[in-house]
C-alpha cells in the first residue's frame, strides 16, 4: 500500500473549534466596507479596455491604433507585437505536442477564440477606454473554425497551433488491474455509446480585474487583484516577464467568488504590468460580464466514448474501459492537468479494481478551460455515477442496492484504490442512508403516484460524490515526466505583538470560505484564549512572507493545508510563550500552562503573565535576560507527506483527503414541456472534523446550487462559427432564488487519520447535484419510454427530446450476457 | 462614434442623508457616480445587463438597480446605499445582524444588493413570508450561498428575531 505518514493527533479541541463561531469577515461585508480589487483607486490611474477578437479563428493581418491614440484622454495602447518583444511565452505544463503552444498575454499573429484579447487600450475614464477601443482598426483573415473536440484530431481539421502539428494537447493510456480478466469474468458487459459532460463554469459574481502599480525605482509591481492562486500566477509571470518572483507582489483582500475561475488570470495581469511600466501610471482593469463569459476559464467539457462495464450477475462491478475526450479550449493555461486530476477519483466511491481509460485532450476555438469547482474530478465522478445508474437501469438492479453492494466499505478505510490513491476515511453507506431518509425515499412510490395523478413524471436520483483535496502536485509528472513540481505546502505566521495582539497571516486567498474565522478558532484553542482577540489579516500579500509556491485557495485544501500551517505556527508560539514565562518566573517550562488568556504557573494561578506582558518583553523590554527571549513571531510551513508516484504505472497517492457528499433529489418533469423541477433535495456531508459546522454547511449549499444550475440551466453554448451564444446573465441562466428547491442537509464526521486536525478539504462538493439530477431525470423518464440520460446538462429541450424519442438514447446502450 | 463626456449637467442628490452636488457627464451611470465619484464602493457591479442586482440601492423607498439608471436621472432624489444602513456608532440593523447570524453571506459581493432589496421589502412589508421574500430577491444573484440562508435571514427579521 502507498505509504502515508499518519500525523500524530496533538490537537486538543477547546471552546472554539467545532463551534459555529459567527464569521469575523461579516462585519465589514454587511456594511459595504469590504475591499475588493475594483474598490482600490490611485491618482491618475488609467482604465484598461481590451479590444477582443470578433472571430473564433483568424489571422491578424494588421493592427492600427493611431486613431485611438489621437483621442484626447487616451494614454496608450499595447499590442501583441509589443508583448512578443517584451515577454517570452508562458511556461507550458504540457509535454509535446501541447508543450509547443506559444501562449502570450495578447494574441500574436492569430486569434484562436472569440473574445481573445488582441489590443489593450488605456484611457482617462473607463467609458473613454471602451470608446477608444472601437477606433482600433484590426484586419482579420478568418480561418475555418473547430468547435468540437471529437473532430479535432480528424484529418483536415483546422489547426489552432501550427507549432503543435495538430490539435492534440495530451493523450495517455491509464490502466490498472487486469481489465481483460475482469471482462472475461463478467456475466454481463454493458456498453454505453457516448456520454457528454457539458461546458459551463461557476460564474463568480465579481469578474476578473486588477489595479496594478509599477515602482520604477525598485522594478517591482504591486497587483491588487482577485487572482486566487498567486503562487501559480507568479510562477507563470516571472519567467515570461523575465523578472524574479520577488518583483511580483500580489495582494488580495476580499474576492467576490472564485470557484477556480480566477486561477488563470496571469495573461491579463501581465498586460496590466507591461502597461503600468510603459505608461508610468497605475492601471485599472475591470472585466465586463461578457468579457468574463467569453474568455475566463470555462470548465472542462468531456466525452466518454465506447464505455464498457464488466458486471457480475449479482451486480458486482468488476471494471470498466472507456475513452475520454477532453476539450481544453484554445490555450493551455492550466491544462493539461485535467488529464491527470480526474484519476484522483478514477473509480468514484466504488471498488472498481480494473480500469482502463484512454485520455485524449484537444484544443478547439473556444475559451480556454481551467479549474472550475470540482475540477476534472467532477467529470469523472459524473461518469462513474452515470455508469452505475445506466447499469442499474439496463440490468434491472435497484440504484440504491447496487451502490451499497459496490461502495468501498467503511471497514476498508484507509482504502488504496486500483491506482494507488488512498481514501483516508469515510462511511458511504451511512451517508447514503442519511440522504435517503432526509429525502423521504420510503415514500417515493406514493409520491410518484400522486405526481402521476397530476400528469407529472416523478423520479428519485442519488449522486454519490467525493471531494478529493490537498493535491500532491507530483501528479503533474504523470502527464509530463519532465516537470519539477511535487508535494504541496501552505504557510502561516502567528505572532504576539507588543500590546499582546495575536496576529495571524496566511498565504491563502479566501473568496468567502471564512478563513479569518476558522484560523482564529484553531489559534484560540491552542493559545487558550478568546477567539475574539485573534486578529487574522484579511487576504494575501506576497510581501508578508507567509506564502510558498502552492499558496492560494483552490482544490479543497484550506482545512488541511491552511489550518495545518496555522496550527503549526500557533504551536510554535504557544511554546515560545511558555518558554518566556518560565524564564520570567525562573521555573521549568513544564510548570507553565496557557489558560484563560494568561501564561501562568499551574500550581499558582497568581503567578500569571497576560499576553500583553509576553508580547512586550521580546519586542520592547528585553534587557537583563541571560538568554535571548523567544521572538514570539512564528512561521510554519505545512507540508503533507507525499511521494512522487510511479510514472510508468501511473500509480501512487495523488491527494491527501477524500470528503464524502451524498446528494439525493426528487424531480418532477412536465411531459408536455420537458421542464424539470427539483421539488426536494437533500445533501449529506462528511468532511472529517468540522472546524465550523455552519461554514461547512454553507459550502455544501453553494456547491448544491452550482450543480443544480449546471444540470438544468447553465451552459456555454457555441455555434458552428465559434460564437458564444450565452455571453451574459440573460442567456446564461444562473439559478435565482425562486429556482431553488427546499433543501435538507445532514452531516457526520469521519476524521482524517492523515491530517493534523482530522480535517478534510470540502469546498467543491464534487458536482453531486449534477449526478443526482441526471439520475432523477432518468428515473422519472422510466415511465415514459425509459430514455437514458447521457448528458450532464438537461434543459427542457433535451428532456423533451428524450420524451419524444426515448429509443435514441436506449439504442446507444447494449448488453452482452452469458 | 465618440465619447459624450463633454455633455455634463449639475445634479443634486441626497445619499445616506448627505447632500451632494456634482457636475456629471450625461452618460454616467448612477452606480459609477456612487462608486467612482463618491467612493461609496459598497455598491457593486456584477453583470452590466441589469441581471444580477449587486448594484441595488434604495431610491425613494424602492429598490432599484443603479446600473440601469443614469446619474442625471437621480437628480433631486434621496438614496440609501449599504453604507447608510448601520448607525454611525457601527450598530448593525436587524437585517445586517440577521445576515451575520444566519451565515447568509460568503464572499460578500452580492450582499449589499441583497441587503438593499430586503431593506426595501421590509419597509413595505415588515413581516414577509418565505415566498414574499423570494419574490423580492428574485432580481439579486448570489453564487455562493444557494440563497437558502439569505431567505431564512430575511424571514427571521420579519418574525422579530435576528437569530
Amino acid at each position: 500500500m502507498t505509504a502515508i505518514e499518519t500525523e500524530a493527533g496533538t490537537f486538543q479541541k477547546g471552546s472554539a473549534v467545532g463551534q459555529s463561531v459567527p464569521r469575523k469577515e461579516d462585519g465589514r461585508l454587511v456594511q459595504g466596507q469590504g475591499v475588493f480589487f475594483d474598490d482600490v483607486k490611485r491618482k491618475d490611474m488609467g482604465y484598461l479596455h481590451y479590444v477582443r477578437s470578433p472571430y473564433a479563428h483568424a489571422t491578424i493581418e494588421s493592427i492600427d491604433v493611431s486613431a485611438a491614440l489621437e483621442m484626447p484622454g487616451v494614454y496608450g495602447t499595447l499590442t501583441g507585437d509589443e508583448v512578443a518583444l517584451l515577454t517570452d511565452p508562458f511556461f507550458q505544463i504540457a509535454a509535446p505536442p501541447g508543450g509547443h503552444v506559444k501562449d502570450y498575454a495578447l494574441a500574436v499573429g492569430k486569434v484562436r477564440y472569440l473574445g481573445e484579447p488582441v489590443v489593450a487600450v488605456v484611457a482617462e475614464t473607463r467609458e473613454l477606454a471602451r470608446s477608444a477601443a472601437e477606433f482600433v482598426m484590426v484586419e482579420y483573415e478568418p480561418l475555418d473554425v473547430l468547435v468540437d473536440a471529437r473532430a479535432a484530431l480528424a484529418e483536415g481539421a483546422p489547426v489552432l497551433h501550427e507549432d503543435c502539428g495538430g490539435n492534440l494537447s495530451y493523450s495517455g493510456v491509464w490502466e490498472w488491474g487486469d481489465v481483460d480478466a475482469a471482462f472475461a469474468e463478467a456475466d454481463h458487459i454493458v456498453s454505453i455509446g457516448e456520454l457528454h459532460f457539458d461546458r459551463f463554469n461557476s460564474t463568480p459574481l465579481e469578474c476578473g480585474g486588477a489595479l496594478v502599480e509599477y515602482n520604477r525605482g525598485t522594478g517591482q509591481w504591486t497587483m491588487y487583484t482577485n487572482n486566487q492562486f498567486p503562487g501559480f500566477a507568479a510562477i507563470m509571470m516571472g519567467p515570461a516577464m523575465r523578472v524574479g518572483i520577488d518583483k511580483l507582489r500580489i495582494v488580495t483582500q476580499d474576492i467576490g467568488g472564485g470557484f477556480g475561475n480566477k486561477i488563470t488570470t496571469h495573461p491579463q495581469l501581465t498586460v496590466c504590468c507591461l502597461l503600468a511600466r510603459k505608461l508610468k501610471r497605475a492601471i485599472q482593469w475591470t472585466e465586463y460580464r461578457t468579457d468574463f463569459h467569453q474568455s475566463m476559464a470555462h470548465g472542462n467539457e468531456r466525452w466518454f466514448q465506447g464505455t464498457e462495464v464488466a458486471v457480475k450477475a449479482d451486480g458486482t462491478l468488476l471494471g470498466f474501459r472507456t475513452k475520454a475526450i477532453d476539450d481544453a479550449g484554445a490555450y493551455l493555461r492550466y491544462e493539461p492537468l485535467g488529464g491527470v486530476i480526474w484519476s484522483q477519483v478514477a473509480g468514484g466511491l466504488y471498488r472498481w479494481r480494473n480500469i482502463r481509460l484512454e485520455f485524449t485532450q484537444a484544443m478547439t476555438n473556444k475559451a480556454p478551460v481551467s479549474p472550475n469547482r470540482g475540477y476534472s474530478r467532477m467529470q469523472q465522478l459524473w461518469f462513474t455515477e452515470r455508469v452505475i445508474d445506466i447499469v442499474a437501469h439496463t440490468l434491472d438492479f435497484d440504484p440504491v442496492e447496487i451502490r451499497r453492494l459496490n461502495f468501498i466499505k467503511p471497514e476498508q478505510m484507509p482504502y488504496e484504490t486500483a491506482n494507488g490513491c488512498v481514501y483516508d476515511s469515510g462511511d458511504y453507506p451511512r451517508a447514503l442512508d442519511m440522504a435517503l431518509e432526509l429525502i423521504g425515499a420510503d415514500e417515493i412510490e406514493d409520491r410518484r403516484a400522486e405526481a402521476a395523478s397530476r400528469g407529472k413524471l416523478l423520479g428519485l436520483g442519488i449522486g454519490s460524490t467525493l471531494d478529493s483535496g490537498t493535491n500532491n502536485f507530483a501528479q503533474s509528472q504523470l502527464i509530463n515526466p519532465e516537470l519539477q513540481f511535487s508535494g504541496n505546502n501552505e504557510v502561516a505566521t502567528v505572532k504576539l505583538d507588543i500590546f499582546g495582539e495575536v496576529v495571524v497571516t496566511l498565504g491563502t486567498t479566501p473568496q468567502g470560505q471564512g478563513h479569518e474565522t476558522t484560523a482564529a478558532q484553531v489559534v484560540a484553542d491552542i493559545l487558550h484564549c478568546d477567539v475574539d482577540i485573534i486578529n487574522v489579516r484579511a487576504g494575501h500579500d506576497s510581501y508578508w512572507n507567509s506564502h510558498a509556491g502552492f499558496s492560494g485557495t483552490y482544490a479543497s485544501q484550506f482545512a488541511v493545508t491552511g489550518l495545518s500551517a496555522v496550527k503549526g505556527a500557533a504551536d510554535l508560539l504557544a511554546a515560545d510563550m511558555v518558554k518566556l514565562a518560565s524564564m520570567v518566573f525562573q521555573c521549568p517550562e513544564e510548570a507553565i500552562e496557557l489558560a484563560d488568556g494568561f501564561a501562568r504557573i499551574r500550581d499558582n494561578h497568581e503567578a500569571a503573565l497576560p499576553f500583553m506582558a509576553l508580547g512586550a518583553i521580546p519586542n520592547a523590554n528585553n534587557a537583563g535576560f541571560p538568554d535571548d527571549p523567544p521572538t514570539m513571531n512564528c512561521r510554519y510551513v505545512y507540508r503533507p507527506a507525499f511521494e512522487v508516484p510511479d510514472k510508468e504505472r501511473k500509480f501512487g497517492n495523488l491527494t491527501l483527503t477524500y470528503a464524502t457528499q451524498i446528494h439525493a433529489c426528487i424531480v418532477e418533469i412536465d411531459p408536455e414541456t420537458g421542464v424539470t423541477e427539483v421539488v426536494d433535495y437533500a445533501a449529506v456531508d462528511d468532511c472529517g472534523v468540522r472546524i465550523n459546522p455552519q461554514i461547512v454547511e454553507g459550502q455544501v449549499m453553494g456547491a448544491t446550487a452550482h450543480a443544480i444550475g449546471a444540470a438544468l440551466w447553465e451552459s456555454f453554448v457555441y455555434d458552428e462559427d465559434g460564437n458564444l451564444l450565452t455571453p451574459n446573465f440573460y442567456d446564461y441562466h444562473v439559478p435565482h432564488v425562486l429556482d431553488m428547491p427546499p433543501l435538507k442537509t445532514g452531516a457526520f464526521e469521519s476524521p482524517s487519520p492523515f491530517t493534523p486536525l482530522g480535517t478534510k478539504g470540502m469546498g467543491e462538493g464534487g458536482g453531486g447535484g449534477i449526478h443526482c439530477i441526471c439520475a432523477g431525470i432518468q428515473d422519472a423518464l422510466r415511465a415514459a419510454g425509459g430514455a437514458i440520460v447521457t448528458d450532464s446538462h438537461n434543459p427542457y429541450h433535451r428532456v423533451w427530446e428524450m420524451l419524444s424519442h426515448p429509443e435514441r438514447s436506449r439504442e446507444t446502450i447494449e448488453v452482452t450476457s452469458r | 462614434m465618440s465619447t459624450t463626456t463633454s455633455t455634463t449637467r449639475t445634479i443634486s442628490v441626497v445619499i445616506n442623508g448627505t447632500s451632494y452636488e456634482r457636475d456629471v457627464p450625461a452618460s454616467l451611470l448612477l452606480v459609477h457616480l456612487l462608486r467612482d465619484d463618491l467612493d461609496l464602493t459598497g455598491t457593486h457591479i456584477g453583470c452590466d445587463t441589469g441581471s444580477c442586482g449587486a448594484c441595488t440601492v434604495v431610491l425613494g423607498g424602492e429598490a432599484i438597480k443603479s446600473c440601469c439608471m443614469l446619474a442625471v436621472q437621480a437628480d433631486g432624489t434621496s438614496i440609501t446605499t449599504v453604507e447608510g444602513l448601520a448607525s454611525d456608532d457601527g450598530a448593525l440593523t436587524p437585517l445586517q445582524q440577521s445576515f451575520h447570524d444566519h451565515h447568509a453571506l460568503q464572499c460578500g459581493y452580492c450582499t449589499p444588493g441583497m441587503l438593499m432589496s430586503a431593506t426595501a421589502l421590509l419597509e413595505q412589508n415588515p413581516h414577509p413570508d418565505e415566498h414574499e421574500v423570494k419574490v423580492a430577491l428574485q432580481g439579486n444573484i448570489c453564487r455562493c450561498t444557494g440563497y437558502w440562508n439569505i431567505v431564512e435571514a430575511v424571514v427571521a427579521v420579519g418574525e422579530g428575531g435576528a437569530s
